[in-house]
């Protein structure tokens, strides 16, 4: 049961992955984007991280998301077609293109094949799980300083979006 | 029937986003589509941590993933911001028009 | 089949049922609680004291006619109300209504009378409500209207930036129950103080309590913070360009999240399903009686308290709640670390 959900989940986020990429209107993008989320946040699930799953949809797929959908709405990027390219194609065109789509394909060989040369880990059993409360313990213990300058560099990236995004004068 | 996934397959379906979300930086040209595809990238990290994490028993991947997601929202906020400010400029998203730098 | 799982689905079917009912209650409620509170009758015509009057309202929305701006993008248009709705009824799913239950012994274990039962409910709930600004904004921008896009935006912004007094208030509560499980967090309210107090957590929280409210009923975007519905602003905002059916589930899942929301303050902090006199097993009876006062207030605050400027409704949502939600999450955590609860 669990294999199925990893392969439907795992196929929902590669398509949709994409879709993100290769599609047109930005809009559909950001949209195929939260898709991919959830697709994730459901595999995170079957990783027994329910606290990264709901982190994912509350964080990335509710408020990152919605600042990009915004953005697309503000800047109605739907209309534009994109580039100078007088007859845009899908993935290979002239020149960078194609060099760009051989470099991405070099990469996912690549990884793929450095993990052919790692014996195959099968997971632990599914008993031994970790709760929110040992995510909590380590975070405010070990990883407080982590924690503390998270939080200002959250606070530095508003006021700077605030002030970048306003309009001068 | 299906096979059962193990912690290299979880790899390997990381590493197939991240080539994903790099082909997407390579090749498009729209700067909110790349910005998209950073975050996919970020994604496919994320996966990484947590699949190693459950590997391994602990709690420090998800940690780690944590402040992944957090550090991506506001490199997020930031980059729309200067996109919208590069918008306010040219009036278009294409890279290509922001290229006075280069000699 | 495992009986346990088919108690299980019951529970589910049953859920999902009685939320479609409640909207439909709701829509009743709401036209008779406006009359009363405007000294007239409300509608009696359609059955006795108009109890047949939501059959009436379904009926006529069913039958108008379904309009679609030209421009409007097809996919996005008819995918919004889709999305507010299944949000809307998504987040119950995580919210339990009723003690433990053998159904009179005919299961070997009790099951839970919840739909989902994780231990991370508190903040799925979080989650599932965040899903649903994305039904807005999309109806706003999909509708091709300069209404209905403020509107959605107008809307969508409020929603967003009430999220975070939303999230802190929950924050103070998971702090005082020591768990993220709804059931948990209810079950820790069992018992008395001195015999007659019961213990729930409006008492521990009453500052938690009102913040709470608030930003539930902006995330729901009811009066007094239904800015982007006042028809003599934005004609009705983000629904402005929907009829019948769309409008119907828009409709609905409007009144379904107050719903939820009440449900949720109900466990959060009324005690859930506990209550003197009735046995545990009917605790569901004194459920439901907490979430129709709840939904009483919130009908009753429409009809009395004057809309919210917009403005205004961001400077209170962001200069007052939020400070508000932060002081009270602080004074909480000292409080349990200094008396240990």
């Amino acid at each position: 049961m669990d294999a199925l959900f990893f392969w439907l989940f795992a196929v929902v986020a590669i398509v949709s992955s994409v879709l993100v990429v290769g599609q047109r209107n930005p809009m559909y993008s950001v949209l195929l984007l939260i898709v991919s989320f959830a697709a994730l946040s459901g595999l995170y699930v079957l990783l027994n991280a329910p606290f990264m799953a709901v982190l994912q949809i509350i964080v990335y797929a509710g408020a990152i998301m919605v600042l990009f959908l915004f953005v697309v709405m503000l800047l109605n990027v739907t209309k534009e077609d994109e580039g100078n390219d007088p007859k845009p194609r899908f993935v290979i065109g002239p020149g960078p293109r194609r060099l760009g789509a051989v470099l991405a394909v070099v990469l996912a060989v690549q990884l793929i094949w450095a993990l052919r040369t790692i014996a195959d880990a099968p997971f632990m059993a599914d008993g031994v799980g970790t709760t929110v409360k040992d995510i909590g313990l380590r975070l405010f213990r070990e990883y407080a300083f982590a924690f503390e300058a998270t939080s200002i560099l959250i606070l530095v990236a508003m006021v700077g979006a605030v002030i970048i995004a306003r309009k001068d004068r | 029937m299906l096979p059962e996934p193990t912690l290299n397959t979880y790899l390997a379906l990381s590493a197939v986003l991240f080539s994903i979300g790099t082909a997407g930086v390579f090749l498009r040209r729209n700067l909110i589509t790349i910005l998209l595809s950073v975050e996919v990238m970020l994604n496919a990290v994320n996966l990484t941590f947590v699949a190693v994490d459950r590997f391994l028993g602990t709690v420090d991947g998800q940690i780690i993933a944590f402040f992944v997601i957090t550090v991506a929202a506001a490199e997020a906020a930031v980059g729309l911001a200067i996109l919208i400010a590069l918008y306010r400029h040219r009036e278009t998203l294409s890279p290509d028009a922001f290229t006075t730098l280069k000699w | 089949m495992d009986p346990q799982l088919i108690a299980h689905l019951g529970v589910i079917g049953f859920t999902f049922f009685m939320l479609l009912n409640s909207a439909a209650v709701l829509v009743l409620m709401e036209r008779k609680v406006a009359a009363f509170v405007q000294q007239r009758l409300g509608p009696n015509r359609v059955g006795p004291w108009g109890a047949m009057q939501p059959l009436a309202d379904i009926i006529k929305l069913m039958m108008k006619e379904e309009l679609r701006p030209k421009a409007a993008d097809t996919f996005l248009f008819y995918l919004a109300p889709i999305l507010c709705a299944a949000a809307a009824f998504a987040a119950f799913s995580v919210v339990p209504f009723g003690a433990d239950t053998t159904f009179f012994g005919l299961l070997d274990d009790p099951v839970k009378l919840v739909a989902a039962n994780v231990n991370v409910g508190v903040l799925a709930l979080f989650a599932i409500t965040s899903m649903g600004v994305y039904g807005i904004v999309l109806a706003g921008w999909a509708s091709n209207s300069k209404y209905s896009l403020l509107g959605g935006l107008r809307s969508s912004a409020q929603m967003i930036s009430y999220e975070l007094s939303f999230g802190l208030s929950l924050a103070a509560v998971v702090m005082l129950a020591g768990s993220l499980s709804l059931n948990e967090i209810v079950d820790s309210q069992q018992g008395y103080w001195f015999g007659f107090i019961p213990k729930w957590y409006i008492f521990l929280q009453p500052v938690g309590f009102f913040i709470f409210m608030t930003a539930a009923v902006a995330e729901t975007n009811r009066a007094p913070f239904d800015f982007p519905e006042a028809e003599q602003e934005l004609v009705a905002g983000y629904h402005t360009e929907y009829s019948s059916m769309t409008f119907a589930l828009f409709f609905m899942a409007e009144y379904i999240a107050m719903a939820t929301m009440s449900a949720v303050a109900v466990n959060l902090f009324l005690g859930g399903w506990h209550g003197p006199f009735l046995p545990e097993w009917l605790g569901w009876v004194w459920f439901l009686a907490k979430v129709f006062l709840l939904l009483f207030f919130y009908i009753w605050m429409r009809w009395t308290l004057p809309r919210y400027r917009y403005d205004h409704l961001m400077e209170f949502g962001w200069k007052w709640l939020l400070p508000a939600a932060t002081i009270n999450l602080l004074v909480t955590a000292g409080l349990v670390l200094r008396y240990g609860w």
